[in-house]
């Protein structure tokens, strides 16, 4: 109704109730019994056929799986990515000439931890998932949360890309043949799958015993989520650190076990959602990446999409018509209220306008694939120091001309203390986030930044919104170092290398 | 224990501001308010000096805090501008012609010089006779783009070099958010620029220089200077799809107030794939006025509002556009899909 470009058919006029005994649209002899959509009735055998094909076509239309690569699925447990191990199940057992040819593992990440859930409750849940990833006869990994505070900061760095695929001129099928050649190279050298700049990114001191859960988490690491949790004010930033420290545990498990692609369990309309509440947290510069199809902005692990086409109401339509398992586990966000957060106030305001204007989640979706999905040249020497220093994306806060950001920087200076501020000029460079250099310890001031110390070094953001949002304590050198990933905290990507130099406390 | 102003540290505060949860004295409140208003303009180069320039006033909190302040820093800080005001008659009873006589006494306080323009004689039309036709869901489109084109004619006829609207912070980010709600990729990209292109003959550019300023901040200022504005919303604005946007940016609000700025921040930074189709800008076969189509919006409008056929002009209609130029009766089906009307 209110869409740009929007057809008007005379058939809005004449709409008749739907009938019980309408004909399925694809093959036009069975009864429906569904009705996706705004009015196309599918039989089950149609259905089937059709949600097999569009995950194929999905995969086939951008083609960045090469076979024989090893892929991990990420596995929450919910609907939409029970739905995506179930596809990738049918789609490597099948008989058919176009079988799926890649290497699949799973993974599991128990953040029982950060929501407050018991022991017992989480090993209920894992027990449950294992059941379901046991039938499925691949290596999967339980990764706990807690293990975020063993992971080496090379975590926080974009690694260069194993197989260098050219971004135009190679035809796929050269590509593949490429990647082949490369992994024969590979195998014969070592038995590791290590190369070049990633060498130093797998030798890590992180136990991991395959098909197994890792080692036991005692309640120690558990307290210490907790405090890591409850040191963040507001929900929306904890669900943003989960998400952030969730993405970290993926790929440090990808690199280590030596899978090159994850694929992701994200609906349509979760992409949806996503994309309306980065553009409500500032991440406008990073949506093409966050809800495109790929992410290359890791460089060796590479986050594919493949579930971006569905609705959460196909899937849940499919799960339940093939009766595929899948395990609720109550998350941060459970039972919380509309307000309580800015994902959770975009999750229902477009729930409800989706029921007002059915084509709302679809809009959006498309709107996602116009964005820049083309990753800029991974010049590791040059841009490495413009990147941030947790979403691993391109640094927005230039202040050569008069922006958003520009313009938060000069009332934060006009409201407070005359004549105390750090001699900003109008218009000109600020004095930047750059407080990371020189030292850690120092009380430099910088615009809304304090960085102060004595034993546990805390980074307080005293931007003035999101005041207290990101209140760290790094307790000991390898705890990654949280930080919200929106200006103005950009600058301080330095900060984790000058905590390695100034070990213990200032 | 009061609690004293954060910035002068003197004078007990009186308000805490939505923007930066700083509490202010009245006095550094009203500074920091015109200061940031005035890095925008010298930041965004939005005036050159010895400009005319025409302010869109309504009558509104936005237009008379627009007008205020852009007198107040254009003798503070020496702009050297020639302003006056343009207003726009849309013929809505009950809403517009109170606020016009709120615009008139504008005029007298800020002495300044007053043009009004009317949709009755630019297009023979008024708002309420639309919405007679149209109905109450889709009358906003008419408004706004008649609006348009009535500002830029006021402006040809006052000859002014540039037009400035009161368009705020919270206006901007609600734009951002409803276009990517209705998936219009060309506006997405424009909307978020502080002033329009400026190259073209019959083109005034338009600029926003309370961009950055967060409507609750525009309230609070004209309140605490006793500024005389006109406080009711448009009797049609209830069925807008604006309203959604709006309820879901206020929501935003209350739980991180820093949420319209970001997503102005976003919405700046947003880059669109090469390869998407944008639409190229040309000149209306009909009036000359500047159109992306063979047809100007305001033609396609008001030539469905001439025949009776109130649809034409919401939905897909280039194929349309030909027809209508050179005066070809449309056929039945077509008649007949422009002419349903829900109410």
């Amino acid at each position: 109704m209110c869409q740009v470009d929007e057809e008007y058919n005379g058939q809005l006029e004449h709409r008749g109730a739907p009938r019980v005994s309408k004909k399925c649209v694809k093959c036009k002899e069975n009864t429906a019994v569904l009705i996706i959509r705004a009015g196309d009735a599918f039989c089950r055998g149609c259905f089937k056929d059709y949600f097999i094909h569009k995950f194929r076509a999905m995969l086939g239309k951008n083609r960045v799986i090469f076979p024989g690569e090893k892929v991990l699925l990420a596995v929450s447990g919910g609907p939409a990515s029970i739905s995506m191990l179930s596809q990738v199940q049918e789609g490597l057992s099948r008989d058919a000439p176009k079988k799926l040819r890649f290497v699949p593992g799973i993974i599991y990440i128990d953040d029982g931890g950060a929501s407050g859930q018991s022991m017992e409750e989480r090993k209920r849940a894992v027990a449950q998932l294992e059941s379901v990833f046991r039938a499925t006869n691949y290596h999967y990994h339980i990764v706990h949360l807690e293990q975020v505070s063993s992971l080496p900061s090379s975590v926080l760095e974009a690694g260069s890309s194993a197989t260098e695929k050219p971004e135009t001129g190679l035809s796929y099928k050269a590509a593949v043949d490429h990647f082949i050649q490369t992994r024969k190279n590979q195998n014969q050298h070592s038995d590791l799958s290590v190369e070049n700049g990633q060498s130093h990114l797998s030798s890590l001191s992180m136990q991991e015993v395959q098909n197994e859960v890792t080692s036991p988490i005692t309640p120690e690491h558990t307290q210490a989520l907790q405090r890591l949790f409850a040191s963040v004010r507001t929900l929306t930033a904890k669900e943003d650190l989960l998400h952030t420290l969730r993405q970290h545990l993926i790929l440090h498990t990808a690199r280590t076990q030596g899978y090159t692609k994850v694929m992701m369990g994200d609906s349509c309309s979760r992409l949806a959602i996503k994309l309306l509440s980065n553009i409500s947290l500032g991440r406008g510069a990073s949506l093409a990446m966050d809800t495109g199809f790929s992410d290359p902005r890791y460089g060796d692990v590479v986050i594919v999409r493949p579930m971006r086409d569905y609705s959460s109401k196909e899937i849940a339509y499919y799960n339940r018509m093939f009766d595929i398992p899948s395990v609720f586990i109550p998350g941060l966000d459970t039972k919380a209220q509309d307000k309580a957060s800015i994902q959770r106030l975009t999750e229902s305001f477009v729930t409800k306008l989706q029921t007002d204007f059915p084509s709302t989640v679809s809009t959006i979706y498309r709107t996602s694939e116009k964005l820049h999905t083309a990753c800029p040249p991974q010049n590791t020497n040059t841009q490495l120091s413009a990147k941030c220093l947790l979403c691993v994306c391109a640094l927005d806060t230039k202040l050569e001309e008069f922006s958003a950001y520009q313009a938060t920087l000069i009332s934060e200076q006009l409201s407070q203390r005359r004549g105390q501020g750090p001699g900003f000029t109008p218009g000109g460079q600020s004095q930047g986030c750059e407080t990371g250099e020189g030292g850690c310890c120092s009380s430099a001031k910088s615009v809304g930044i304090h960085v102060s110390c004595p034993q546990c070094i805390r980074l307080q953001c005293l931007h003035y919104c999101t005041a207290g949002l990101c209140t760290l304590s790094v307790q000991n050198i390898n705890t990654v170092l949280i930080l919200r990933c929106n200006p103005p905290l950009f600058g301080l990507y330095k900060v984790s290398k000058a905590f390695h130099r100034d070990a213990g406390p200032c | 224990m009061p609690v004293l102003c954060s910035s002068c540290a003197e004078k007990r505060a009186v308000l805490k501001r939505p923007k930066t949860a700083h509490s202010l004295c009245k006095e550094c409140f009203f500074w920091a308010f015109e200061e940031e208003v005035h890095q925008t303009i010298v930041s965004a180069q939005l005036f050159k000096h010895g400009e005319t320039v025409g302010i869109g006033a309504s009558g509104g909190k936005d237009s008379t805090v627009l007008a205020h302040v852009m007198k107040v820093l254009n003798e503070r800080y020496n702009y050297g501008l020639k302003l006056l005001l343009l207003s726009v008659d849309e013929g809505i009873t009950g809403y517009r012609d109170d606020s016009l006589e709120t615009v008139k006494r504008n005029q007298q306080q800020y002495e300044l010089p007053l043009k009004i323009v009317s949709y009755e004689e630019l297009y023979g039309w008024t708002m309420d006779a639309i919405v007679k036709q149209v109905g109450l869901k889709n009358n906003c489109t008419f408004c706004g783009v008649f609006r348009r084109q009535a500002l830029d004619r006021g402006a040809m006829m006052l000859k002014v070099d540039k037009i400035c609207t009161g368009h705020n912070a919270d206006d901007v980010a609600e734009t951002v958010l409803m276009n990517v709600l209705r998936g219009d990729i060309a506006r997405l990209r424009r909307c978020t620029a502080i002033s329009t292109a400026s190259e073209g003959e019959g083109v005034v550019p338009r600029c926003k220089p309370l961009k950055y300023a967060y409507e609750k901040e525009i309230v609070l200022y004209a309140y605490f200077k006793k500024l005389d504005y006109f406080s009711t919303e448009c009797i049609y604005s209830p069925n807008a799809y604006r309203g959604h946007a709006r309820t879901f940016l206020k929501d935003l609000e209350a739980v991180r107030p820093s949420a319209i700025m970001d997503v102005i921040h976003s919405g700046e930074n947003l880059s669109v794939r090469e390869g998407v189709k944008m639409p190229v800008q040309g000149t209306c076969g009909r009036c000359g006025y500047i159109s992306s189509q063979a047809l100007c919006k305001s033609c396609v409008l008001l030539e469905g509002l001439n025949r009776g056929l109130p649809r034409l002009g919401i939905g897909k209609h280039h194929r349309l556009h030909e027809k209508i130029l050179s005066q070809q009766p449309l056929t039945q089906v077509e008649e007949r899909k422009l002419k349903a009307v829900n109410f």
